[in-house]
């Protein structure tokens, strides 16, 4: 029955940043396993939401709850939420000089197996881990012993974030705008590794502008979230309706609603 | 950045006291006091000549105020210049050390009993004006290398001092040199014979613990043609409320072929958070490559202090000579350096490299100033320079003074500068991760220091990596 267990469950959740009110009372059940994509206007709150879901501590909570597997996830500071399984995939991942990505993967990694009890991996084991995960997404190890995103394009930053989400093993997968920036190979590079690591004990919060990423990546549930609200919830058929018509009279019917 | 300020308290580990009877000069500067000390050494006469022609010359001269540091002023004649621990006059063997030293240099992680002496490292152990334990003595002198007290090098190898003393630093160099030549106490004395590759890392570490004194250390390290040397300085000293002067002079030579490697960890105590008491360190430290394919390579990773003021540069003299400065210098609380080198190149075909990390956190102010200055037979001279800040949180302060004197049109010159800031963004990243706000921090001061800890000597890499974790630590929340 893991299917019908709720992993994130938000309620009326009400945020903040620099004292603006972004989100307005948002509510959103993901169960384990599924795939839901938050859609939304430009300044509707999808990446306020993405963000303090991983805690970021610029946003501030006004009302409202999140509970995670059972937990206050709100209460959890963000490196605790990470090593309970929440990963954000950064519209903006930071550059980290001087920095190996593969000794930044293999520190992250081990704080998330020391949590769990695990053994920690000295870095021959790391490797094989490394390599089994990039067979999986189908990538090789070119960009592992660069710095941390340092000169990457925009293109490797986003799918360095994708190659931390495969080694990491998170039960809930944030993916903020993923797709911004990305011509359309690198798009569908992206999303058949989504599409690898999609399994019955991962879920996904797939936050996007744009439809076309969800061409690659079929999503369960998708959700509209219009000035900090979600007005609407439907099936994939919804992010072809708004392809098709635009934001706008969803905008209206939130305001008559 | 609220949660960032809120972290910078990290409590001084090395700021105890060690309760022992001292013999301490009575406060107070003049020529007099030059001849007790001078005679406490038991110096010959030209040594005391020296000295007092220093003093005569510092008399005339006044302390520099164009560095980019604010202090009082300092009372010149409320300095004690002579403090030793009361023990026998002559030390024939480790066992005649008072244990209260021993275990105070235990305390500071320098172990200097036969027994628990660092591996491949030789220790000279200097407590306010006396060194008072020099490691593996006589396992050097097996090779000829003479590795000594200061002091005890003036009255047994009177032609190597008196031959190479105040040759790179000349004793009217600046004020706090001048100073220092009248009135210096300990510190070592290195000579590596010609094509002797030195077999141990030679250390020497500082530790300050009377009150009311200054440090004034002298040392002098001369590798002879085809040598090798590396060496590293540590120093730490108590928590007071006074600010203590440290005025040091440093000198090296490199003749043909020969190679110096010296390294620095600095960590002086800071001060309190609000900047009451702390190290004045006012250091002056210098090598010259006087010979063909000769080497020196300053690192330096600066923790302490209140107020740092130096600049260890080289003199590339000799035709093909190699000059390198690497700089991690960190501000934290209401700390103030203004440090960086200067490479001055007369021969042909001479390079230097400098690459400077400054890191300034709480409300502490970090200056980078460098001179390259080539001269007019510097026929082919290169210079590569990397000065790169870093901030953490908003009241603290970068600033980068580079200074270029170019007199001969074939040098060729680079210079590359950098300014980051860690924010939240840079500290969210990794935590998202898994990483614990210190580790993140951890992490990305270490990658941005990591040109420059490469250069240290292995054993005392880690020592560096974990002394800029605790200098840190806490700085971001």
């Amino acid at each position: 029955m893991a299917k019908d267990r709720a992993l994130l469950e938000v309620k009326g959740l009400r945020v903040a940043v620099a004292g603006n009110e972004i989100l307005k009372g948002v509510d959103l059940t993901i169960r384990d396993g599924e795939v839901h994509a938050i859609m939304g206007p430009n300044g509707s709150g999808k990446s306020t939401l993405a963000q303090v879901l991983a805690g970021h501590p610029a946003y501030e909570v006004l009302g409202g709850s999140a509970t995670y597997d059972g937990k206050d996830l709100l209460d959890l500071d963000p490196e605790e939420r990470a090593r309970e399984g929440v990963f954000l995939a950064f519209q903006y991942p930071v550059e980290i000089r001087g920095i190996t990505n593969s000794y930044f993967l293999r520190s992250a990694l081990n704080a998330i197996r020391r949590t769990k009890g695990e053994p920690e991996l000295d870095p021959l084991d790391f490797l094989q881990v490394l390599e089994r995960k990039l067979k999986t997404i189908g990538w090789d190890d070119a960009m592992m012993n660069r710095p941390v995103n340092e000169g990457f394009s925009g293109g490797e930053k986003k799918r360095n974030e994708i190659l931390q989400l495969a080694v990491l093993e998170p039960r809930l997968a944030i993916l903020d705008e993923t797709d911004s920036g990305l011509d359309i190979d690198a798009l569908k590079t992206v999303a058949q590794a989504v599409n690898q690591l999609r399994g019955p004990n991962r879920s996904f919060l797939i936050v996007t502008h744009y439809q076309r990423l969800l061409n690659y990546i079929k999503p369960d549930v998708v959700h509209v979230l219009a000035d900090g609200r979600i007005v609407k919830t439907g099936g994939p058929e919804l992010a072809l309706e708004l392809e098709a018509k635009g934001y706008d009279w969803l905008r209206d019917g939130a305001m008559v609603s | 950045m609220t949660g960032i300020e809120a972290h910078v308290q990290q409590p001084y580990k090395y700021g105890f006291v060690t309760d022992i009877e001292s013999e301490v000069v009575p406060a107070g500067l003049n020529e007099d006091v030059i001849r007790l000390i001078s005679a406490k050494k038991g110096e010959p006469e030209w040594m005391l000549d020296w000295r007092l022609k220093a003093y005569r010359n510092w008399l005339k001269m006044s302390e520099p105020h164009w560095p980019n540091v604010k202090y009082g002023p300092i009372d010149y004649q409320a300095i004690s210049y002579y403090a030793a621990p009361k023990q026998r006059p002559k030390l024939d063997s480790l066992d005649q050390v008072d244990p209260k030293l021993i275990q105070t240099f235990e305390k500071l992680g320098i172990p200097i009993e036969e027994q628990k002496r660092l591996t491949g490292v030789a220790v000279d152990a200097v407590f306010d004006s006396v060194s008072v334990a020099t490691t593996f003595q006589a396992e050097l002198a097996k090779y000829g290398v003479i590795f000594m007290p200061i002091s005890q090098a003036i009255r047994e190898h009177a032609d190597l001092v008196q031959q190479y003393l105040g040759t790179v630093v000349p004793t009217n160099d600046n004020f706090f040199a001048a100073l220092n030549s009248a009135v210096f106490t300990d510190g070592s004395f290195v000579y590596v014979p010609k094509g002797v590759r030195c077999p141990l890392e030679l250390s020497t570490y500082f530790r300050i613990n009377a009150s009311s004194t200054g440090q004034f250390e002298r040392t002098l390290i001369i590798a002879d043609e085809g040598s090798y040397v590396s060496y590293l300085e540590g120093c730490s000293a108590p928590m007071r409320d006074e600010n203590q002067l440290h005025a040091a002079v440093v000198e090296l030579v490199a003749l043909d072929n020969a190679q110096i490697k010296y390294s620095t960890i600095q960590n002086w105590y800071p001060g309190d958070e609000e900047g009451k008491g702390g190290i004045y360190n006012f250091v002056t430290k210098r090598g010259k490559c006087a010979g063909r394919n000769s080497k020196i390579s300053w690192t330096q990773v600066e923790t302490g202090s209140a107020i740092t003021w130096k600049y260890p540069g080289c003199i590339l003299q000799g035709d093909n000579s190699i000059g390198e400065f690497y700089s991690v210098a960190v501000t934290s609380h209401r700390q103030q350096a203004d440090t960086g080198t200067k490479m001055i190149h007369l021969g042909k075909n001479t390079r230097s490299t400098i690459v400077s990390k400054g890191i300034s956190a709480g409300r502490g102010q970090n200056t980078y100033r460098g001179l390259v200055k080539i001269m007019k037979g510097a026929e082919g001279a290169r210079n590569y320079s990397q000065c790169d800040s870093m901030l953490i949180g908003d009241k603290c302060g970068a600033h980068t003074f580079p200074y270029i004197d170019v007199r001969n049109s074939t040098a060729i010159m680079e210079h590359e500068a950098s300014t980051s800031k860690i924010g939240e963004d840079q500290i969210f990243y990794l935590r998202q991760r898994g990483l614990s706000a210190e580790d993140a921090v951890s992490m990305i001061v270490n990658g941005f220091c990591k040109e420059v800890f490469k250069e240290l000597p292995m054993e005392f890499a880690v020592e560096a990596t974990r002394l800029l974790g605790i200098s840190l630590e806490g700085s971001v929340g």
